[in-house]
């Protein structure tokens, strides 16, 4: 692959199992830089177990996760660390810190992290906030706020220090078809904006692969490919086959 | 094959109590760690020395005054019959000193405030809260566990000292104003049998204590993934129970350990 140097974040033949169940076998998936990966599958086909895996926080069997090349496993705490300061992550329950409000979970990261002032701090969540359209709510706490606003606050959440990957999973669940559509808009002009590498778990085919360079499947437990969506909806594999269909209808598949 | 299964059954509860302990042998490692690394924050400990600390002063120096007086009640029918009323002063004085303060105290922060972390860091387990740290490169244990460590290091050594001082005036008031033993016999005798090192033994205790609490019931609710039954709102319930009865035990094994080494 010519690609080769722009991987950043690659799984190579990684095996989990959580008791009995095998839910990762042989997994095979590169994210490749600048683009807009997305994972897509039916649910508890192992989507967000497998970001957990390229986020560090669940470790692999066997096989190996490279992040820039490098093997986690082999990465000792402050190295890992170092490697998680680009990232931004969604996750499908949104993790909101629950006795925080909406301002200060979004503050969080710059508090932590950097050393802006307080009144950069509040320019850069205010920012944030206006972007996923929650002003207004930055004094409620998270259990004062519906699923898909809470959804909304990890985002701004996971974009306040300008990360140069992003993981979101299923970041448009929940949310109704007028504002899963600027989530969208949002990805995409950020996308444009900033040229960051994002992967997405998502559910919502087929809308999402206007977004996406590259789709890949999870099903029977493994990575189906990486594919363009347009290789991805011709594709011989009856497995995505299948899932197409599925999803969408003959004649999608229809090839003609 | 069936008649090995008991076999195979012990042999796993002994595998998952030697990872329990490691587990936890690591969790003290990490956050002994931390408390020692950069950066230093000064209001997440103040935070947890309000939570901590502030919030059990009354209480403590509540029981702290009943167990005074009941000290007093009980020694001086005692003490009646060999006719050595006027050691009461140091009767009550030493037990409080060396083993009631201390024990006591921790107790109660157990109760008030241990229960009270295992539940908050075991609701942050499940709803990966602690996750969402993690990805934000901000370590759980720097931003959450050393502060509380801190603060307990340095409330319950307060706390305990307020104990003993509203259990010897809840004795004094027991004694002297409604037993009629003598004022001068009873704080003269606690002032002459009560030395530096009884203090010391107090102190030691208290700060040992306070790692204790705070191991067991954060660790155990840092940990709640592994465990067999920690799912959801009854898991944190199951897991806080079985914190509070383990540090409570761990205090007064603990207590007899540290005494026989001191005494
Ligand atoms: N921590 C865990 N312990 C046990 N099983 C898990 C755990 N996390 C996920 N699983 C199992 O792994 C499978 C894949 O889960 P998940 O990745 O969440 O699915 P999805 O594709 O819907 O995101 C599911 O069957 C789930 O039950
Ligand atoms: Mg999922």
């Amino acid at each position: 692959m010519s690609e080769k140097e722009n991987i950043v974040i690659e799984m190579k033949g990684v095996n989990k199992s959580f008791g009995k169940q095998r839910v990762l076998i042989d997994a095979n998936l590169s994210i490749l830089a600048g683009k807009v990966t997305v994972i897509v599958g039916a649910s508890g086909q192992g989507k967000s177990v497998a970001l957990k895996h390229m986020l560090g926080l669940i470790k692999a069997d066997s096989g190996e996760v490279l992040i820039y090349g490098n093997d986690i496993k082999k990465m000792n705490k402050a190295e890992l660390y170092h490697a998680r300061m680009n990232f931004g992550a969604l996750f499908q329950g949104a993790a909101l810190f629950d006795s925080i409000t909406v301002f200060e979970n979004v503050a969080l990261p710059l508090r932590e992290r950097t050393k802006l002032s307080e009144k950069q701090i509040r320019e850069k969540v205010l920012e944030k906030i206006d972007m996923v359209e929650l002003e207004g709510s930055e004094d409620k706490y998270p259990a004062q706020l519906s699923g898909g606003m809470r959804k909304r606050v990890g985002l701004a959440r996971a974009l306040v220090l300008d990360p140069q990957i992003l993981f979101l999973d299923e970041p448009t669940t929940g949310l109704d078809v007028k504002m899963s559509k600027e989530i969208y808009r949002l990805i995409y002009s950020l996308h444009n904006k900033f040229n960051f590498t994002s992967v997405i778990v998502s559910h919502d085919v087929p809308k999402i692969f206007k977004l996406a360079d590259y789709v890949a499947l999870m099903a029977n437990s493994t990575v189906q490919g990486l594919m363009t969506q347009e290789d991805f909806q011709l594709s011989p594999n009856p497995v995505v086959k299948d899932f197409i269909e599925e999803i969408m209808g003959k004649i999608y598949n229809s090839g003609v | 094959m069936n008649f090995l299964q008991p076999f195979e059954k012990i042999g796993e509860l002994a595998l998952d109590k030697l990872a329990f302990a490691g587990r936890m042998g690591i969790f003290l490692a990490m956050s002994i760690k931390n408390l020692f690394l950069p950066p230093y924050k000064l209001w997440p400990v103040i935070n947890q020395i309000n939570f901590i600390g502030s919030k059990s002063v009354f209480v403590i120096m509540f029981t702290g005054a009943f167990t005074g007086m009941v000290l007093a009640l009980q020694g001086y029918y005692a003490l009646r019959q060999f006719g050595s009323e006027g050691a009461l002063g140091s009767a009550v004085g030493l037990s409080l000193i060396r083993e009631l303060g201390p024990v006591l105290t921790a107790l109660m922060v157990t109760g008030r405030a241990g229960s009270a972390i295992c539940a908050e860091i075991g609701i942050m387990r499940n709803s990966e809260q602690l996750d969402a740290l993690e990805c934000m490169a901000i370590d759980p244990f720097k931003f959450l566990i050393v502060p509380k460590f801190i603060g307990a290091l340095i409330c319950l050594p307060l706390l305990t000292s307020f104990f003993d001082f509203m259990g010897v005036y809840g004795g004094y008031v027991i004694a002297v104003k409604l037993l009629g033993v003598n004022e001068g016999a009873y704080f003269q005798g606690m002032f002459k049998s009560v030395i530096w090192d009884d203090i010391n033994m107090g102190i030691i205790k208290s700060f040992c204590f306070a790692v204790i609490i705070i191991w067991v019931c954060a660790g155990r609710g840092y940990f709640l993934h592994f465990e067999k039954e920690g799912f959801g709102a009854e898991g944190v319930s199951r897991v806080t129970t079985k914190a509070v009865v383990m540090s409570s035990v761990a205090i007064l094994v603990w207590d007899y350990l540290i005494t026989s080494m001191l005494i």
